[in-house]
């Protein structure tokens, strides 16, 4: 048992991290706009979906004009990304301003309503452009870098299997990573970056400082979206398939992991996205192993949730945060 | 005074919703008014979601079929009408659904389901009103296990696809060691747990059974289990929506090995998204190749002609199963001296229709609805196109 | 002449004339007429006209009742869709009885639940079980199913292990607040669908996904209920007596209790309200309702599947909560009626209106746009416009408002009507 374990070891700590990768990029949307606001915005993960349909919709395009062959792979999907993550930085931006900005001082249940009604309202958008043009929701977007690498761990040592990747794999850890280091810079190291922690340290002291507090919201959501949407181009990139509905369990998966890393905190998100795409990709794999066939790859997302519970039991300002006492 | 407005506006409000529904009501309503030489048949298939392509095709292969037989009909003095009831893919509305189909008089016959999951709560009404239901698609052995007297279909049951499927699996393709997934919906289950009974009495080894979620596109982990299993054929219980995916993660991770699935796979769809990698991919499948017979052929021609659409798998089994009722009710109204006869006496002949011959199948029910004639159709995918090469077939 | 109109409409007999004539010619309408949507629904609007009228409240109510138990059924026989308007009814009735139960957890409580289908799925399910063969597989006593006459005990049976498995969801959950508490019940209710979904191995609890088949129907003095129209009647017993639970239990001392623990927490311990008592009845009042309607639901449907209880129900329901407007009864009764009835009755008919249009060919709706497909959009809308432009949702909450010196002067009993006459005037 344990020997099979170890053999599918390298494979799962791969895939792993694909996952991973996507949750924390998600995640890090969640934790800024939490740390913020402390809104929880459900729309996060449909945003994301949409940048996965925009950025399918211009790789179709695009590989529908016989030139862009010619251009490398690597330079197409760096303009798909960055055209994709300002249009979907400018629909977070949009959501902000229709629907959580005139309810900020509302009790606290009635954005997070909204923000399912948003997540509604974009599901259904989505699907019936993606229906209109193609005539189905699940769509196939064109394979790209679909190079197969694989390493030798059996060379290290003969317990392990050799573990294979596609080269997408590479580009979307890559990506993230670069993603999020850009971010943790722009937090801590730029003046706009002082501002969001100064906004969601306390609002109105920011605000007597002569911060802009609606435009350094603004700003957060725009930034929050473009990264949700880049990751749904690299999703895209990853998986091929993607359909209207990847928003709201993906969304969710990395909302736990924000929350399992410690809502509010930049750093945190990035562990626990990693950590739990880790997690489940290990159960996924092992699960039924462990438990002699009673429980099987079935029950992975009741293990994520799990997580979750008990983080918010007994942990619950995460791994990396700090405890807050409560302001009456 | 506030109140009142608000009132008023409820008021208009909830006037207006019933106005819109009853524009609809009202079309149905002139159309009923025509008398008692109306015959409705009714479809319901999903028309929306996840299903909505195929059940828009049965719909359609019923529709035509329908209109084919109007002018019969007119001779012998009635009308038929085709209504069409979209379930959604929900037990819920198929439920609702069926009682508007069960209280209304002139619906002798219902042409539906799809979904196996639907099928089954929606006859316990039709069996109450007595509503002849035909099913072009539903293999779950449940739906006809019941021995409900209203409930037929023309298609094989899942106890039949997934022998067939082992037993080319084994006999054929030579496996021995089968990783069994299946995706966790009463059609994967189903057709999945069917498969694993007769590979393992045709002595092959399951060394996995694993249940997925439908809607994801990470699939990678049960594929590792895969992997560290090494078996000699994957069997996946499910639609084709993951069995594409499940296809692809799994060759691109290296596994060449033949992929076996159920008719949940035999959509345009499957090739789509899985791309080259659907190659060495079989699908048994309870709809055969259209295109395999004269009448077929010519069936398909006249779709495209008509509707400007391909005509996909199910198709020709939405127009084999309006063919059927049509040609019950027609007995039905010969033994009745050319008088409409009952709910009752339709359903029974429709039960006892025997050697039917449609555009593609050969129906025969037996003693709880089972078409006896259904055959199991089995396809090889050797390429990246739609459908797949016809291997084999295998009658009951 | 606007004016005299409203002058008009404020006296109370010219209400009530116009509330019969009103009430006459929609059921002449629905029971001459062959299949109308519109007079049904009007005949069902009759009920919300009924609260806004300036009546005594027992008037109303005897009212309201009559026409539930006697003219609704009644006009609706005549026409061949007597039993589809009675099965829309029933289902109509099982969603406010659990919009009821949401309402109480959310509207009074404040705790967001969004993942309440799953106490339905629990009553469902517990009928189910042992109203067919699949309890023999792991009880070792006893022969399954059992009868019909079963049913009325499994209606308080279900309610109780949804109260159960309330409590045993709060307690964990009660530890965090808030926007937290959202998720984490979201994810509860994933859990327990996967687990019906999964329970088919290594025992066969629930029949897993391929659910379970043919439950036996109920039973009363030996006559089988499987038609609508009786389940219309059922469901309608236990309705009522859920309305009057809920709105005693809004009057009560912990009705209180809720309120104060939703404004704020803080200063309601400070009051000496106990948080975990309160909070842990909020859930176990609410669910139980919905374990109660569970019961009916899978007695009527005959046959459950885990795809009866997803995160869309949980969600619809919540939409029947602030669409009525969060912690008020007749808000959230109007609310679930809205969503139950464009559901399964508005979205179906248009749709196969549009679809014969695009059969005759008079336009062409491509079929991505469906009604029938645009259920979440509608939602999606529905929730974001009410919580922007209407908060409090149709029917706001009211909260009864004492006047400390009458209070002293007279005896509560005579209170009571003040404080109705107060309610209508404003």
């Amino acid at each position: 048992m344990l020997l099979e374990m170890l053999q599918s070891l390298p494979q799962v700590l791969i895939d792993g991290l694909a996952l991973g990768a996507v949750y924390a990029v998600v995640a890090l949307g969640y934790t800024m706009v939490y740390g913020i606001l402390q809104l929880i915005n459900f729309a996060h993960g449909e945003i994301f979906m949409t940048g996965a349909f925009i950025g399918t919709a211009f790789f179709i395009l695009l590989m529908g004009m016989g030139w862009v062959s010619s251009v490398p792979q690597i330079v197409v999907l760096i303009v798909v990304l960055v055209v994709t993550a300002c249009l979907t930085g400018l629909l977070g931006m949009g959501i902000e301003r229709v629907a959580y900005r005139p309810l900020r001082n509302a009790p606290r249940l009635i954005p997070l309503i909204t923000a399912i009604g948003i997540s509604f309202i974009l599901q259904d958008v989505i699907r019936f452009i993606a229906e209109l043009s193609s005539g189905n929701y699940i769509v196939t977007g064109p394979s790209l870098f679909t190079n197969q690498l694989t390493i030798n761990f059996s060379s290290i040592s003969s317990i392990f299997n050799d573990a294979s990747f596609k080269t997408s794999f590479l580009i979307v850890l890559v990506t993230a990573v670069i993603l999020m280091i850009s971010l943790d810079y722009f937090i801590n190291r730029t003046k706009w970056g002082t501002a969001m922690r100064a906004v969601a340290l306390d609002r109105e002291t920011a605000s007597l400082m002569s911060i802009n507090v609606n435009k350094t919201i603004s700003i957060t959501f725009f930034i929050g979206s473009a990264l949700g949407g880049a990751t749904g181009v690299l999703f895209a990139v990853q998986y091929g398939t993607i359909d209207p509905f990847i928003g709201f369990i993906l969304g969710m998966k990395a909302f736990i992991a924000a929350v399992l890393g410690g809502i509010g905190n930049i750093r945190g998100a990035m562990l626990g996205g990693i950590l739990l795409g880790l997690l489940e990709m290990f159960a996924s794999a092992n699960l039924s192993l462990l438990t002699g066939g009673v429980f099987g790859a079935e029950y992975k997302d009741v293990f994520a949730f799990s997580i979750l519970i008990l983080v918010l039991i007994f942990k619950p300002e995460g791994l990396l945060g700090k405890p807050t006492a409560e302001k009456v | 005074m506030r109140l009142k407005k608000s009132v008023v506006l409820l008021l208009s409000s909830v006037l207006s919703i019933g106005m819109l529904a009853a524009c609809s009501s009202k079309s149905k309503g002139n159309e009923s008014a025509s008398g008692s030489n109306v015959i409705k048949i009714a479809t319901q298939t999903p028309l929306s979601g996840g299903s909505a392509i195929i059940g828009e095709s049965i719909r359609l292969g019923a529709q035509m079929k329908l209109e084919e037989q109007a002018e019969k009909f007119k001779e012998l003095g009635y009308t038929l009408q085709l209504e069409s009831y979209d379930d959604q893919s929900d037990p819920k509305k198929g439920v609702s659904n069926a009682n508007i189909i069960g209280a209304d008089k002139s619906i002798y016959a219902v042409v539906g389901h799809y979904n196996s999951g639907v099928a089954i709560p929606s006859s316990e009404v039709y069996e109450k009103y007595n509503v002849a239901m035909v099913s072009p698609g539903t293999t779950a052995v449940t739906v006809t296990d019941r021995k409900l007297k209203t409930v037929n279909r023309i298609v094989g049951r899942d106890d039949a696809q997934g022998p067939a499927g082992a037993k080319y699996a084994i006999e054929t393709l030579g496996a021995k060691k089968i990783f069994i997934i299946q995706d966790k919906t009463a059609y994967g289950s189903g057709i999945a747990d069917a498969f694993k009974a007769a590979a393992e009495e045709a002595g092959a080894e399951i060394v996995g059974y694993e249940g997925i979620t439908v809607g994801e596109k990470d699939f990678n982990g049960v594929i590792n289990q895969v992997l560290t299993k090494k078996p000699d054929l994957i069997y996946f219980g499910g639609i084709y929506s993951e069995a594409g995916i499940i296809i692809k993660q799994a060759r691109d991770k290296g596994i060449d090995v033949p992929i076996m699935g159920g008719d949940g796979m035999d959509a345009s769809g499957l090739v789509d998204i899985a791309g080259d990698a659907v190659k060495n991919t079989y699908i048994t499948s309870v709809a055969g190749d259209s295109t395999a017979t004269e009448s077929g052929r010519k069936f398909v021609a006249d779709y495209k002609a008509k509707f400007n659409k391909d005509a996909e798998a199910f198709s020709v089994y939405g127009y084999d199963t309006m063919g059927v009722i049509l040609h019950a009710i027609e007995n039905a109204i010969n033994d009745n001296n050319g008088k409409i006869p009952s709910k009752e006496k339709v359903a029974e002949a429709v039960r006892s229709v025997k050697e039917y011959e449609g555009a593609l199948t050969n129906v025969t029910f037996d003693e709880i609805g089972d078409n006896t004639n259904a055959k199991i159709y089995l396809y090889k995918f050797s390429e990246a196109s739609y459908p797949g090469v016809l291997e084999g077939e295998v009658g009951k | 002449m606007k004016e005299s109109l409203a002058k008009f409409l404020q006296y109370k007999w010219s209400q009530v004339i116009l509330f019969t004539v009103f009430v006459a010619v929609s059921s002449a309408a629905l029971f001459f007429s062959q299949k109308s949507v519109t007079a049904f629904l009007l005949l069902l609007s009759s009920l919300l006209v009924l609260h806004y009228m300036k009546l005594k409240n027992v008037t109303k109510w005897i009212i309201a009742l009559g026409l539930l138990f006697i003219l609704i059924p009644l006009a609706s026989s005549g026409g061949p869709a007597f039993q589809s308007y009675m099965d829309v009814a029933t289902m109509v009735g099982i969603y406010v009885s659990m919009a009821l139960g949401l309402n109480i957890v959310v509207g009074m409580a404040g705790l967001l639940d969004l993942g309440f289908v799953a106490f339905f799925a629990v009553g469902a399910y517990s009928y189910s079980i042992f109203a067919t063969p699949q309890a023999a597989n792991f009880m070792p006593f006893g022969t399954y199913p059992l009868g019909g006459e079963s049913f009325w005990i499994f209606l308080i049976i279900g309610g109780v292990v949804a109260a159960i498995a309330g409590v045993l969801i709060g307690i964990p959950v009660l530890r965090v607040k808030g926007d937290y508490l959202a998720i984490v019940t979201l994810g509860f209710g994933e859990i327990i669908r996967i687990l019906f979904n999964n329970a088919d191995k290594p025992v066969n609890i629930t029949g897993g996904a391929m659910g379970i088949a043919s439950v036996t129907p109920p039973e009363i003095f030996g006559i089988p209920l499987i038609f609508p129209n009786q389940f219309y009647f059922v469901t309608l017993v236990i309705l009522i007596f859920t309305i009057f639970t809920v709105l005693r239990l809004e009057r009560s001392k912990l009705g209180r209790s809720w309120k104060a623990v939703r404004e704020n927490e803080i200063a309601a311990q400070a009051m000496g309200i106990p948080l975990v008592k309160t909070k842990l009845l909020a859930f176990a009042l609410g669910a139980s309702f919905s374990g109660m309607m569970g019961v009916v639901f899978a007695a009527k449907q005959a046959f459950i599947d885990p795809t009866s209880f997803t995160l869309l129900e949980s969600f619809t329901i919540l939409v029947m909560v602030v669409l009525g407007g969060m912690g008020s009864v007749p808000g959230v009764i109007l609310g679930a009626a809205v969503i139950t009835i464009l559901n399964l009755q508005v979205l179906t008919e248009l749709a196969t209106w549009v679809n014969q249009l695009s059969f005759s060919g008079i336009i062409s709706i491509p079929e991505a746009l469906s009604p029938a497909k645009m259920q979440k959009f509608i939602f999606g809308a529905l929730l974001v416009a009410f919580a922007l432009y209407r908060p409090k949702g149709l029917i706001p909450a009211k909260n009864k408002i004492f006047d400390e010196k009458r209070l002293k002067e007279t005896q509560a009993h005579s209170d009571m009507n003040a404080t109705d006459q107060k309610k209508m005037q404003s």
